[in-house]
């Protein structure tokens, strides 16, 4: 019996042409025209980000107001953050309702309209497109519609107060505190959950068919089906989705600043919003900076517990 | 894309079988879940039209007379001329300059792939990671000292910069997979980069440029964190947080602010329906929350 033994492959080095000689032409050819098509943006990009992100780090080790000189205080703006402030736990509390609401109410409506979605034909584009549309809304225009649905006197609740001569609907759920910020958190999720929808839809319509003949040979009910197909195909884009919603949730400002800035008495608070107003109005911007980097730690925190998952073998 | 694969992936095939009740369920379902979305947004449009004697009567139904001088009015108390101005002027320039700088280098990134490309994609993979509150504080003080606080131009710089890395990121999927062929046949006409760029790569990948521009366009028209921060001149503010001030002063007088609302949603939620694919292609793309 004949051997054969894997022929020796050229060596790829040898077999191209000899390096030729350096030269200014080739040089900008092949290194500095692209160079300096990259530059531009990504100079500006160091400028506005890395920089100042830079700074950062070195003003939250001092006192400094924005204007007089940076003082150096070593880590007393990240002691008064960590034992001194009861404002930034109090934010940081209401940081963790609202983690805690946006992984779980817009990932369970969004999953539901799209699996609803995904099954049906007729006027789906047209269900696709108006759920969308609260997704493109400008913040101070959605809080602008919710603000005045949700007026105690002639918001839609109390409407339906007025009908039903329930005195429980007309209340300020804007203007208390046990509610303003579930309430916040339910307009930001009324803008939101399309988007996610959309997401879902995406991936699920990624999924091949065959997967759900095999499934319907094997006599599943539609549960079974979701868990055991449709989930396992979207699972990538759901976790994904779970990280970006955990990293998001330590950063909310918008909805909160526009509604109740952060009142009544501090009960919808964050800790963005407690920041802002250290660095812009109390003009405490070193101690603002330390808590921007104490915000950031946490939402980089969610990104390595999820790297983690990751290695341990999830599949994210 | 997405209307292609739709189409080929019908689940409700699967469930012909089912009880006829089944798809009823779905669009009662769908129907109530679509009510909750544009509800609201219709009852803002109805009151927008009332007079102010009316809305105390009638807050959330059809009204009776139509009041389109709201729309005057708020357009007038609102400032609105000049504020949409100024967010325009900042789309503008942000999207030209995301699409130009960016386009260039995307067009460098996935053609030319110069030595020091992979650590460029992967500083704009982290820079997109980076949350704003991490380098705000030290960069308001840095716009401060350069004059830039209070300008159009000033803000819609850090626009530019902070839509980079999602707006290289699309543009590049779109240039990378481009046959070479064109582009060696206009070298050896003798074209320059620059005309290769424009005469080639452009005509061929416009409709990247079109969805990032219609993406940029919608996130800097809607943006409000940053120009609370960095503009409280109202001269040069922007519509939303100029709408934010008009709200908080004219609160009562809902039907003068939902006129003001409407006014600017109003564009983007024409653009929207003429070319809703690429808007929803390039936002899940770029899976930005706004």
């Amino acid at each position: 019996m004949q051997q054969t033994y894997p022929q020796p492959k050229p060596d790829p080095r040898q077999t191209i042409t000899p390096k030729k000689k350096w030269s200014w032409y080739r040089f900008m050819q092949k290194v500095g025209t692209p160079w300096l098509f990259i530059a531009p943006i990504i100079l500006l990009h160091l400028f506005v980000v890395a920089y100042p992100a830079a700074l950062s780090v070195y003003y939250s080790f001092t006192e400094w107001s924005g204007i007089n000189e940076p003082k150096w205080v070593g880590f007393e703006n990240y002691r008064k953050i960590l034992f001194d402030d009861p404002q930034v736990w109090s934010a940081f509390g209401h940081n963790i309702i609202w983690l805690a609401f946006f992984l779980t109410v817009p990932f369970m409506i969004a999953l539901f309209a799209a699996s609803l979605l995904a099954q049906v034909k007729r006027g789906a584009m047209v269900y696709r497109t108006l759920l969308f549309i609260p997704f493109i809304l400008p913040s101070v225009v959605t809080a602008s519609i919710w603000r005045n649905l949700l007026n105690p006197r002639l918001g839609v609740l109390a409407q339906i107060g007025e009908w039903t001569g329930i005195e429980a609907f007309k209340i300020a759920l804007l203007g208390r505190s046990s509610t303003a910020l579930i309430t916040i958190a339910y307009i930001d999720n009324w803008h939101w959950w399309g988007f996610l929808m959309i997401l879902f839809l995406t991936a699920m319509q990624a999924i091949p068919k065959v997967l759900y003949d095999a499934a319907k040979i094997d006599g599943v009910n539609k549960w079974q089906e979701f868990w055991n197909v449709t989930f396992p195909g979207i699972r990538p884009t759901v976790l994904f989705m779970f990280m970006m919603s955990a990293i998001w949730a330590f950063l909310a400002f918008d909805y909160i600043w526009i509604l109740t800035q952060g009142g009544p008495a501090g009960s919808s608070d964050v800790m963005a919003t407690v920041l802002y107003r250290n660095a812009f109005a109390r003009f405490e911007a070193g101690y603002a900076a330390a808590q921007g980097l104490t915000l950031s730690f946490l939402a980089g925190f969610i990104v390595v517990i999820f790297i983690i998952l990751r290695r341990r073998g999830w599949e994210i | 894309m997405s209307v292609q694969s739709q189409s080929d992936f019908n689940p409700a095939k699967h469930h012909r079988h089912n009880r006829l009740g089944s798809r009823t369920f779905h669009h009662v379902m769908l129907f109530l879940l679509t009510a909750s979305a544009i509800v609201p947004i219709a009852i803002l449009f109805l009151n927008s039209l009332k007079s102010q004697s009316e809305f105390g009567q009638n807050p959330i139904g059809i009204p009776r007379a139509l009041h389109f001088e709201n729309y005057l009015r708020a357009w007038d108390i609102g400032n609105l001329g000049q504020t949409a101005a100024n967010s325009a002027i900042m789309v503008v320039i942000t999207v030209v300059g995301v699409l130009v700088l960016g386009g260039m280098a995307a067009y460098s990134l996935a053609r030319k792939n110069p030595p020091g490309s992979d650590a460029v994609m992967l500083y704009l993979l982290v820079a997109t990671t980076i949350p704003v509150w991490l380098y705000v504080v030290p960069l308001f003080f840095m716009w401060r000292d350069f004059g830039l606080v209070n300008t159009r131009f000033g803000l819609a710089l850090i626009y530019i910069a902070l839509n980079a890395p999602f707006s290289i990121f699309l543009l590049r999927s779109f240039m990378i997979n481009l046959s070479s062929d064109f582009e060696d046949a206009a070298r050896i006409d003798g074209a320059n980069e620059l005309q290769i760029f424009s005469r080639i790569v452009l005509p061929l990948t416009w409709p990247g440029f079109l969805t990032v521009g219609l993406v940029v366009g919608l996130a800097v028209w809607g943006e409000f964190q940053l120009a609370l921060i960095f503009i409280q001149d109202p001269d040069a503010a922007p519509v939303t947080t100029s709408y934010f001030k008009f709200t908080q002063r004219f609160g009562r007088d809902w039907p003068l602010t939902s006129a003001g609302a409407v006014m600017m949603i109003f564009p983007v939620l024409v653009l929207f329906l003429a070319m809703q694919r690429r808007f929803v292609e390039g936002l899940t793309q770029g899976g930005a929350k706004m």
